[in-house]
């Protein structure tokens, strides 16, 4: 079976998530080429261990985002199962794949199994589907639900010059508000809804989260409420999904819309001042106390390990 | 000479593609190996592609044009493009089909026809339905057309000779320019959804929703390459521990560390 990954990359950068679709797909065994759009991490790309070969796609199409233009270049050089990441534009490069090959995609994948057996998850976490394809096919995987391959490979690596038509324009970038780890990208969040009371009280939630490397995110009554939280702290049905070890969910009450986004977290902590609150239900370890009362002790007890 | 075409103000038109899903708040039930579509208590447009609709009403109204409504589903959907033509859709189509086991190609296939079949050159859509939450529709069927895709939008504008468009991307939020024909695919955004008022619902009741299927539509969708083996629900959690006060923090984040070994 021939395997094409595609690489994610993070501005200049592969994503680590690269070497955890490498990971998957050592897995299903077979010959493995990765496809570096932009020619972004080649080097580091062919240390991952099991790609025997890297592409090497450059040309100007790659200076912004077009899914479009990127997957002209790219699916020509697609071939069997192709692997990208879930996140926003691995799904949106991955579907213009699939449907340039004319095969379909199965996104988001949680597991796979023999004979590729597809699992994933779907009614935002109410069930699992599982399924398999028939010929070849483009999957997408969450991110930190599969083992990274190791480095210490030593892939051929290839350079193939490219042109490809671009039909969106950046006009202008605007960077992040702060600099904070987002929400996807993190192994442990912590979370503030509308029980905060104040935008201005989210720092008590960004000192704990500095002391174990930990993301801010937010539930949407804060995001909604306050214009200082922004949208992509949303975690819930209309913000970000996460799968994070641990979510601590603090002054949240627990909405079914707020679960869909993380109720497949590993670990989930809630803090909140109403026993009876439904966040209550998903939590694996509950506190019934305020905030107020509750964070500078965690902060305090986190500190200490 | 730029890459942008002069929007065609009175030429112009747009479809908004919408799915019906299960609402968040109904239960999902699960018999004999797929879930149980009659037990969904209440079915709804997909939360993403309200913004889409609320957006491409908007461009409507400052860009002109012909605004179609369109979905592919079982009989049902056809409440959604109702609901659509109540707070200003001009026309419907809905292809009526069972979705529930195509794939990816052949969802993508169909709507790709029916947007050509509407004549529309701006599409806008959800950047994911609430119930596969995957996210392939709108790409998909921007590349079938042959538009530009801009993905993770949260406003979109009529600008001078094309479409200005914000979306997010994974350093911020950049704002982009596309021309006809482009498919926008929605994100949450900061604007209120319209709600229909009176005179809407009863102009909405008299509207024709075109009905077809895909072979009307020329389409031939083949097989599906995928082959569902089961839904089924998620394993049952055990129930968590739950304690009193702050001073149970301590307890909790040594807890965290030596039975959940997380931190
Ligand atoms: C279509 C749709 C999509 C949606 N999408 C999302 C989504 O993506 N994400 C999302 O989060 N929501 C979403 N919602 C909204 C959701 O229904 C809830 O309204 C929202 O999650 C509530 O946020 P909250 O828990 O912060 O606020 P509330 O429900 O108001 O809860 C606040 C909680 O804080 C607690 N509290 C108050 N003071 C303190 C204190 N001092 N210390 C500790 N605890 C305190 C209270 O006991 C309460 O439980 C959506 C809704 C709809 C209809």
């Amino acid at each position: 079976m021939n395997i094409t990954i595609i690489a994610e990359t993070n501005g200049n950068q592969l994503h680590s998530v690269t070497s955890q679709l490498a990971g998957a797909a050592s897995s299903l065994g077979g010959t493995t080429t990765l496809l570096c759009p932009g020619g972004v991490g080649e080097s580091e790309a062919s240390e991952i261990s099991g790609v025997s070969k890297v592409i090497s796609l450059k040309g100007d199409c790659f200076s912004s985002f077009d899914s479009g233009a990127w997957s002209a270049v790219m699916a020509p050089h697609c071939d069997g199962v192709v692997i990208a990441s879930s996140s926003p534009t691995g799904r949106e490069l991955a579907s213009q794949i699939a449907s340039k090959m004319g095969v379909p995609v199965v996104q988001d994948l949680t597991e796979i199994g023999q004979d590729l057996k597809m699992t994933r998850s779907v009614y935002s976490g109410k069930a699992i589907e599982t399924s398999t394809a028939s010929g070849s096919c483009v999957i997408t995987l969450r991110q930190n639900a599969f083992e990274s391959a190791g480095s210490g490979g030593n892939a051929e690596l290839i350079t193939v010059d490219s042109t490809s038509e671009v039909s969106v324009a950046v006009k202008e970038a605007m960077a992040k508000a702060s600099e904070r780890l987002d929400v996807s990208e993190a192994d442990i969040i912590i979370s503030g809804g509308r029980g905060m009371g104040d935008p201005a009280n989210f720092s008590h939630l960004n000192e704990v989260a500095d002391v174990i490397g930990a993301a801010v995110g937010a539930s949407r009554a804060a995001v909604d409420s306050w214009d200082e939280i922004p949208h992509n702290m949303q975690v819930g049905q209309t913000g970000k999904t996460v799968n994070p070890s641990l979510y601590i969910a603090v002054g949240i009450s627990g909405a079914i819309q707020h679960l869909a986004g993380m109720r497949s977290s590993k670990y989930i902590v809630a803090i909140n001042k109403d026993p009876d609150a439904p966040i209550f239900g998903v939590a694996d370890y509950g506190i019934v106390a305020t905030w107020e009362e509750a964070l500078p002790s965690l902060k305090e007890e986190l500190a200490k390990l | 000479m730029g890459i942008y075409s002069r929007v065609d103000r009175d030429n112009m038109t747009i479809a908004v593609l919408l799915k019906q899903v299960p609402d968040t708040t109904s239960k999902i039930a699960v018999s004999d190996g797929r879930v149980d579509q009659d037990s969904v208590s209440k079915w709804s447009t997909s939360p993403y592609d309200e913004y889409a609709l609320e957006y491409a009403l908007q461009l409507k109204e400052s860009g002109g044009g012909d605004l179609v409504a369109i979905t592919c589903g079982p009989s049902r959907s056809s409440k959604m493009l109702t609901d659509a033509a109540a707070v200003g859709a001009d026309s419907m189509l809905h292809v009526e089909a069972d979705t529930s086991e195509m794939d990816s190609r052949q969802i993508q296939s169909i709507l790709a026809a029916a947007v050509k079949h509407c004549g529309a050159d701006v599409i806008l859509c959800g950047k994911q339905a609430a119930d596969t939450n995957s996210g392939s529709t709108g790409p998909g069927v921007a590349n079938l057309i042959g538009a530009a895709c801009v993905g993770m939008v949260s406003e979109v504008n009529v600008d001078g000779d094309g479409f200005s468009a914000l979306r997010a991307s994974p350093s911020g939020n950049e704002r982009v320019m596309v021309s006809k024909p482009c498919l926008f695919a929605f994100d949450k955004a900061a604007t209120e959804l319209r709600r229909p008022n009176v005179k809407g619902i009863m102009m909405a009741k008299k509207k024709v929703i075109e009905t077809v299927s895909p072979g009307d539509l020329g389409v031939d969708i083949g097989e599906s390459g995928v082959k569902i083996h089961a839904h089924d629900l998620p394993p049952e959690k055990p129930p968590g521990q739950k304690f009193e006060g702050a001073e149970s923090v301590s307890i909790v984040v040594s807890k965290l560390r030596e039975e959940a070994n997380v931190i």
